[in-house]
């Protein structure tokens, strides 16, 4: 692999949304607990969608995590390549910035600047209608194989990470500081503050699911 | 209902057949549109739902007002920045912090290449589509093309006969390998396309130049905001360190970084005035013509300003954009705005999908209540969860109905010139006045969804100049020897007072953004956000009064009732961002926009 082969390492999502936060948290651990060569990158792309096509043109290896509604059991890992990915991508939309991803990608195959190589790391969320909410145990669980996923992926090309020795602290992460994940969870007001169902309230029939859970709790 | 006449001055009339485009496409969120056309096929009633709740303000309630920023700008992926600088502004006007002379600028600067930036990409990406038709461009002779370049834009140098025919080239192997990507779902057959080939090839030239292009403007906000494509903001100033002599390589901003700041300035002005400006006009004289969609904006207008020219003085005199509100059409007359007074803001919900204790009157945003209350009127056609036609008589949108002094108002880049105009802006009344003059018609033009969209380029170019404006102001200041960017004087809690109230406003591209906060005990209180979209696709309101959509969809022509074009075209003339406005409800992957005539 020559030299000057661009890496970009990719977490999309949004954090708001519960396990919608996974691929950003993902790319989060991912930098925290490893150094990378110069060519490799390491991006929050949040739920952007144009803005990021100037990363994207611009690499020829690109890695992906996101969550990805491919309806796997909860929390499981799916891993598509290649021509996969934006029909991957597709399989459902669930999110604001999703569309907006495989736009990116038919746009960036438009202008031929589409990268050589293209991995996707998924998660099939947990939980999603929790506004406000951090990733799901399982969800979280399974960071530390999503990110040998990737370091995997990279390994193919010859680019080797170095685990860090120590850990990054929580102030340098690549994400947002001011929502790091303990302060984000932490900081977090109690159900009786802050509405957390949103979309259950919304759905008629996720209303009536809901209903019927509370009452098989009483 | 049959006919009836809304005290804002329309007349609906839902006799006719109903056609219903859910969701509305190229637009970020969710959206449902819902029309009566009559016997030949004019628009006569409108509907808009937003199809999402909107639950921002729930999550913030218990978090630290230093951190409102960063949640505000996670909502969506469009105007992030422009959140993130409301917030800001509402906890430093609850708190009464002072930011320093560099921080406003630099902010200015953010702002003004976020709108830069989004215009650019609205007219290209998410509004083009409704005017140019890219399979048309296939048809185009590449000579004569490029002599229609040479003629619109004498100053651009992509024009050569094989430029285009190798943009031809490429369009041919994309459309014939079946992705068509970005240009799927289009009713490429439909008369109402009135571009000859052409100008379409040379539009979807400049569609792909501009996404080529749109990528450098953001490295100026990379640059003041340490991070892309989130950039960090900071309560009391801006998190940028300045240090004029420092080395290249630092994170610091330096002449280096200056320098590339400039250069960007540049290019983004040439090419909204070489590609954008000349495309607007090129196309806009085909379509003169199309004068429908003016709705609201020849009636009332409302704009709080952006872009202080001094620090910390948020008056109408040292705002550049303009600030005040029309109303009943009369531009002898605009009127101050007061986003403090609890009688000239006020939300409403008696047809949107929320509980207030007493739905006759609205709450001011300070006192404003978010409790969602999703309830379907008796003539609903269809079930809860399969709304076939919604029933506009009930409740039917999750977007609540903002007015100011009672009035349905348009805000955005339109309300902004008309405004600007009225109170005799001069660099907007040149604008417009050139524009006029070039494509012959008359100031009534103006009032259309052509002149919402014209409205938006004028102001495209009008931003990039600005930031060329505050950048020398940046510069001279640096080295007259103020470095400041943060005031941190009050960053501690402790120091807070128990009990405080903020509001902070900008003019997000999309038009005008307030956040109102409550403060108590160092903790948010209350947060409630009234965006852009709230305002222009605002339901109805007590009194009967339509919102700037439906109002701007009325009485228009559509060639074809099954293929929504007319009605894609206006809506996207507004540059609907709904992420914000509401949330998300839509359950399935539904990205055609569907269009069912009934």
């Amino acid at each position: 692999m020559r030299q000057s082969t661009r890496v970009l390492v990719l977490g999309i999502g949004n954090l708001l949304w519960a396990d919608e936060g996974f691929g950003v948290r993902a790319v989060e651990a991912l930098n925290r607990d490893y150094a990378f060569p110069d060519n490799v990158r390491l991006l929050d792309g949040g739920t952007q969608g144009l803005y990021l096509l100037d990363h994207i043109t611009s690499t020829d290896i690109l890695v992906v995590f996101d969550a990805v509604d491919y309806g796997l059991p909860p929390a499981t890992l799916k891993l598509a390549e290649n021509e996969d990915v934006p029909q991957f991508l597709g399989a459902k939309k669930m999110s604001l910035h999703q569309t907006g991803f495989q736009e990116v990608l038919a746009t960036a195959n438009l202008l031929g600047k589409l990268p050589e190589h293209l991995f996707l790391i998924g998660v099939q969320p947990v939980e999603l209608e929790d506004y406000g909410g951090s990733l799901r145990d399982e969800v979280k669980a399974q960071i530390p194989a999503a990110i040998d996923h990737a370091l995997a992926c990279l390994a193919r090309f010859g680019i080797d990470a170095q685990r860090r020795e120590t850990p990054l602290p929580e102030a340098e992460t690549i994400a947002c500081e001011r929502m790091v994940l303990s302060r984000y969870e932490d900081e977090r007001p109690d159900e009786e503050d802050a509405c957390r169902v949103g979309d259950d309230r919304v759905l008629a029939m996720a209303a009536t699911r809901v209903a019927a859970e509370r009452e098989g709790q009483r | 209902m049959a006919t009836i006449s809304t005290p804002n001055g329309f007349t609906l009339d839902n006799s006719g057949k109903r056609v219903v485009v859910d969701p509305v496409t190229r637009i970020e969120g969710h959206m449902r549109c819902e029309v009566n056309v009559d016997d030949d096929n004019v628009i006569r009633n409108a509907v808009s739902t937003g199809t999402m709740w909107r639950g921002l303000e729930v999550i913030l309630k218990g978090r630290d007002p230093r951190d409102a920023w960063a949640f505000t700008q996670r909502i969506c992926g469009v105007c992030t920045g422009t959140h993130a600088l409301t917030s800001v502004r509402a906890v430093e006007d609850a708190l009464k912090i002072d930011i320093p002379e560099n921080a406003n600028i630099i902010r200015n600067i953010m702002q003004l290449t976020l709108q830069t930036h989004d215009h650019l990409v609205h007219f290209y990406h998410l509004h083009a589509l409704d005017w140019v038709n890219p399979v048309s461009a296939l048809k185009a002779d590449p000579v004569a093309t490029s002599e229609l370049q040479k003629k619109v834009s004498p100053h651009h140098p992509k024009s050569s006969p094989g430029y285009f025919r190798d943009v031809q080239n490429r369009l041919k192997k994309f459309v014939e390998s079946g992705q068509l990507g970005p240009f799927k779902n289009g009713y490429w057959s439909n008369p109402a396309y009135l571009l000859p080939p052409e100008a379409n090839l040379m539009a979807v030239t400049h569609y792909l130049e501009a996404l080529d292009f749109q990528t450098h403007i953001m490295r100026i906000r990379t640059i003041f905001g340490g991070k892309d494509p989130h950039p960090n903001w900071l309560v009391g100033g801006v998190p940028s360190v300045i240090n004029i002599e420092g080395p290249g390589a630092s994170t610091s901003i330096n002449m280096e970084r200056l320098n590339m700041v400039r250069s960007i300035i540049n290019q983004s002005i040439e090419f909204v005035e070489n590609v954008y400006i000349p495309d607007l006009l090129a196309v806009a004289q085909f379509y003169k013509g199309w004068l429908y969609g003016g709705g609201l904006s020849s009636k009332n207008v409302l704009s709080y300003g952006d872009i202080p020219d001094r620090a910390n003085d948020y008056s109408a005199e040292s705002l550049l954009q303009p600030r005040g509100a029309i109303i009943n059409g009369n531009l002898k007359e605009v009127f101050p705005v007061d986003l403090r007074d609890p009688n000239e803001i006020q939300e409403f919900v008696p047809h949107s999908w929320y509980a207030y204790a007493d739905e006759k009157k609205g709450l001011h945003p300070w006192d404003g209540v978010t409790e969602p209350n999703f309830k379907l009127g008796p003539n609903l056609v269809g079930t809860r969860t399969n709304i076939k036609e919604i029933d506009e008589s009930a409740k039917y949108s999750w977007i609540k109905a903002p007015r100011w002094k009672g009035h349905a108002m348009e805000v955005g880049p339109l309300a902004r010139y008309v405004i600007g105009y009225a109170k005799g802006d001069k660099e907007i009344t040149e604008q417009l006045t050139l524009v006029l003059k070039t494509l012959d018609v008359p100031v009534s033009a103006l009032f259309s969804t052509l002149g919402r969209t014209a409205a938006r380029g004028l102001e495209c170019q009008w931003a990039a100049r600005k930031m060329s404006y505050f950048l020398d102001k940046l510069i001279a200041n640096v080295k007259a020897g103020d470095t400041a960017t943060a005031n941190t004087a009050s960053w501690d809690p402790s120091t807070w007072p128990a009990e405080v109230k903020g509001v902070g406003f900008t003019e997000a591209p999309r038009g005008a953004l307030g956040h109102w906060i409550k403060i108590k005990n160092g903790k948010i209180e209350n947060y409630q956000c009234v965006v852009p979209t709230t305002w222009n696709g605002s339901p109805r309101d007590n009194e009967g009064n339509i919102g700037a959509f439906e109002a701007a969809l009325l009485n228009t022509k559509v060639e074809r009732a099954e293929e929504p074009v007319e009605i894609l075209r206006t809506l996207h003339s507004f540059d609907p961002c709904l992420a914000c406005s509401t949330h998300v409800m839509s359950e399935d992957g539904r990205e055609l926009a569907e269009v069912t005539v009934r």
